[in-house]
Formats: structure tokens, sequence, C-alpha cells
């Protein structure tokens, strides 16, 4: 039985491409565009049965009432789209819409740790620790 | 009017509110608070969580494409995010507080500013500034592609414009717009950021800052579905139409259309609000 044919010397591996801002940046900004379209597309779904059921309804946004708790908190809003309502759906759109630029500064953190720039890191780690508090810290949570 | 009429027709208005507002660059979340207020008399507080929301889908659909020439700095956006979104967290806060009139008047104080800034030249981009111990020490220097070249740059003032983003973060999480005004003039006037810089980073800056008051005002029941659809949807539309369209429309005789509808709807907003119309 002859030997096992030596394997061909490889090519050198492609070079990884050194994590620069720029690549940094199409990566995060390609990131955006999904997590704008997807939302976008939820809410329009929303939009489709909410506009179906309440359609004829007559519009009324001259007094201010706010919002339900059902579109209030991120529990009220999971729990509004199980039962199938449109308003549900649309609200859970903008959740994730609030939630693209959020991911954008989570992803950044990688980004700088890969460069090893720790002062960003920090600075990166505060921007989140804001944008955590608003989402989590104001009541939306509950 | 019916939710089916009333959906339309602000769909259709938030459209080329966000048509108009890429192509001219003075941003569509500037005239749809007035605009929701005054002619489909929405209260102010759900025009103004609409229009919070339909900031973040704009300035995260325009990303992608404003990141591949290369002009954004992350580390400017990233160190002035710590101030906008401080100062929209704060202003979010506030908004819950203050009387609508009072949202009113500086709303309208706001608009009259941007209608100002929107016919003053831009400041010609000043060359070879020294570098700054404070910009240096924070790494904010950097360069872009220019016609002749990599073009490097110093950034300026750097407390003064930490500071100004504070104040832009503010009004973005007070009123729900994207304050590009304030941004330019933190950005561009005090800190010397060359204007295409300058354009691309303000506008990463923009969905992050807005996503720092999203949540108190979606917490505080100022989001409302029925209204915020069809402002999301429209404003993403026109705004994803107009960046595609841009290189070849005449802005010029726009922007001048648009900077008067401004300039109207900030006086209507004054006088609603000094005469508590609102």
């Amino acid at each position: 039985m002859p030997a096992a044919q030596a394997p061909a010397p490889h090519p050198l591996p492609p070079q990884p491409q050194p994590w620069d801002d720029h690549r940094i940046e199409v990566i995060l900004g390609n990131l955006l565009r999904a997590g704008v379209l997807i939302s976008a597309a939820v809410v329009l779904w929303g939009a489709c049965i909410y506009l179906f059921r309440h359609g004829h309804e007559p519009a009324d946004y001259r007094v201010f009432r706010g919002e339900p708790s059902e579109f209030r908190t991120i529990p009220g809003v999971i729990q509004s789209v199980i039962s199938g309502r449109g308003r549900g759906l649309i609200q859970l759109g903008l959740l994730l819409l609030i939630a693209t630029p959020i991911a954008r500064v989570a992803f950044s953190i990688i980004g700088f740790a890969m460069e090893r720039d720790r002062m960003y890191v920090a600075f990166t780690l505060i921007v989140l620790a804001i944008l955590l508090y608003s989402l989590l810290g104001s009541g939306l949570g509950v | 009017m019916t939710i089916l009429d009333f959906t339309a027709v602000v769909a259709i208005v938030s459209f080329v509110a966000g048509l108009l507002g890429s192509l001219t660059g003075l941003g569509g979340g500037v005239v749809l608070v007035p605009l929701l207020t005054i002619f489909f008399h929405v209260d102010i507080r759900y025009a103004i969580g609409a229009s919070l929301v339909s900031v973040i889908a704009t300035s995260s659909g325009a990303a992608a494409a404003y990141v591949k020439e290369g002009f954004s700095n992350i580390r400017i956006g990233m160190f002035l995010e710590i101030a906008t979104t401080f100062g929209a967290l704060l202003g979010a806060f506030l908004a819950t507080r203050i009387p609508t009139s009072a949202l009113a008047i500086i709303f309208g104080a706001v608009l009259l500013y941007s209608a100002y800034l929107s016919r003053k030249p831009r400041p010609l981009d000043q060359r070879n500034l020294p570098p700054d111990p404070l910009a240096t020490k924070l790494r904010l220097n950097g360069s872009f592609p220019d016609l002749e070249g990599e073009r490097s740059y110093n950034v300026q003032h750097v407390p003064t414009g930490f500071s100004l983003m504070f104040g832009a973060g503010a009004l973005s999480g007070l009123l729900g717009i994207g304050s590009g005004a304030v941004k330019v003039l933190a950005m561009d006037q005090a800190m010397r950021i060359p204007f295409k810089v300058s354009t691309t980073t303000s506008n990463f800056m923009i969905g992050v800052t807005a996503a720092a008051s999203a949540g108190v005002y979606l917490s505080r029941g100022y989001v409302d579905p029925g209204l915020a659809m069809p402002v999301m949807l429209g404003v993403l539309a026109g705004s994803l139409l107009g960046s595609r369209i841009l290189v070849k429309a005449e802005t010029k005789s726009l922007r001048l259309v648009f900077s008067v509808v401004i300039l109207v709807l900030g006086l209507q907003m004054l006088y609603k609000g000094f005469w508590g119309k609102i």
C-alpha cells in the first residue's frame, strides 16, 4: 500500500484583515440596517392586524391618556403579542428598533477590546450603562 | 376621521418629511412634531414619542450607507455619546414634568434657530490646526479620504464641545428630535471637526442618543403604537429614498423651501405655547 500522499503545501491562509476602525464600522453599519429592516417588518405586520381590526373606528389623539401597561412594559408587550394583538406587535417592533443602536454600542466594546483600547472600552461601557438604565431602570422592565 | 384615513394621511406626511429632511440634511423629525400637533391636533406628548422613534429609524437606516464612505470617527462618536445619552436621559425625565406649553415654546425656539442655521453658510474647514493636548490624549484626532488623498485633522475645544453635546442630548430627549442644529454648533464650530466627518459621525450618534430617551418615553406611555407606526414607517421610507436620490437632486432651492417651512412651524409653535393653545 502506497504511503499516504503528502499533503500539498498549503498556500498561505489569507491574512485576516486588521481590526481597524473602518472594518468595525462597516460591520456595525450593516447590523444597524438589518435591525431597522427587521423592526420595520414587525411593525408593518402589526399594522396590518391593527388596521384590519380597528381601521374603521374614529382616530383621536387630542387628549393625552398615556398608554395602558400592556404597551408600556416589556412583559406587557410580550403578553400582548402572545394574545395576537396588532398594537402589541407594533410595540415589539419599536422595542427592536430601540434595541438596534444599543446593540451597536455593545458590539463596539468588542471592537475596542480587539484593538486593546482600554480607555474606549470604558467609555463604551458608560454609554451602555446609561442606555440600559433608560431601558430597564425606568420601569419598562416591570 | 377613521383610524385608517388618519394612518394613511400621517404616513404620507411623514414620508414627505423624511424625504425632505434627508435631501436637505436638516432632518425630518424636527417638522413632524409641529405638523402633528398643529394640523392633526395630536397631543404634543404623543407627537414627541412618535417622532423620537422615527429619529432612531432614520439614523440606523442611513448608517450603513454613511459608513462605507469612511468619514465617520467612532472615537469622537463614542466619547460624545457619553454626553448626549446622559443629556437625553435628563431631557426625557424633564419632559414628563414640565407643562406642554413650555415644551411648545422650547420647540418653537429650536425650530427658529434651525431655520436660521440652515441659511447660514457652513464655516470653512480650517486646516493644519495645532493638536490639542486633551484631544490627543482622548485619541480623537483622525484622518479621512479627501480629493488629495488622506487628510488628517486635529480636534479642538473638547470641553466646550462635550458640554454642548450634553445640551444637544437634553434637547433630543426633551423634544424627541435629533437636534442636528446643536450638534453642528458643537462639532463644526467648537471642535472644528471637518464637515464630512461631523455629519456622518453625528448621524451615528443620533440613534444612540434617541435610544437613551426612548426607554423613558415608552415606559411613561408616550409612545402610542397607532401613531408611531405610520410616523416611523413613513419617515424611514422617505429618508431611505432621499439618501438614494441625494446626488442628483437640486438641493439648494429645496433647502430654502424647507427652511421657510421650519420657520413658519417655529412661529406657530411659539404662538401656541404662549397663548396656551396646546
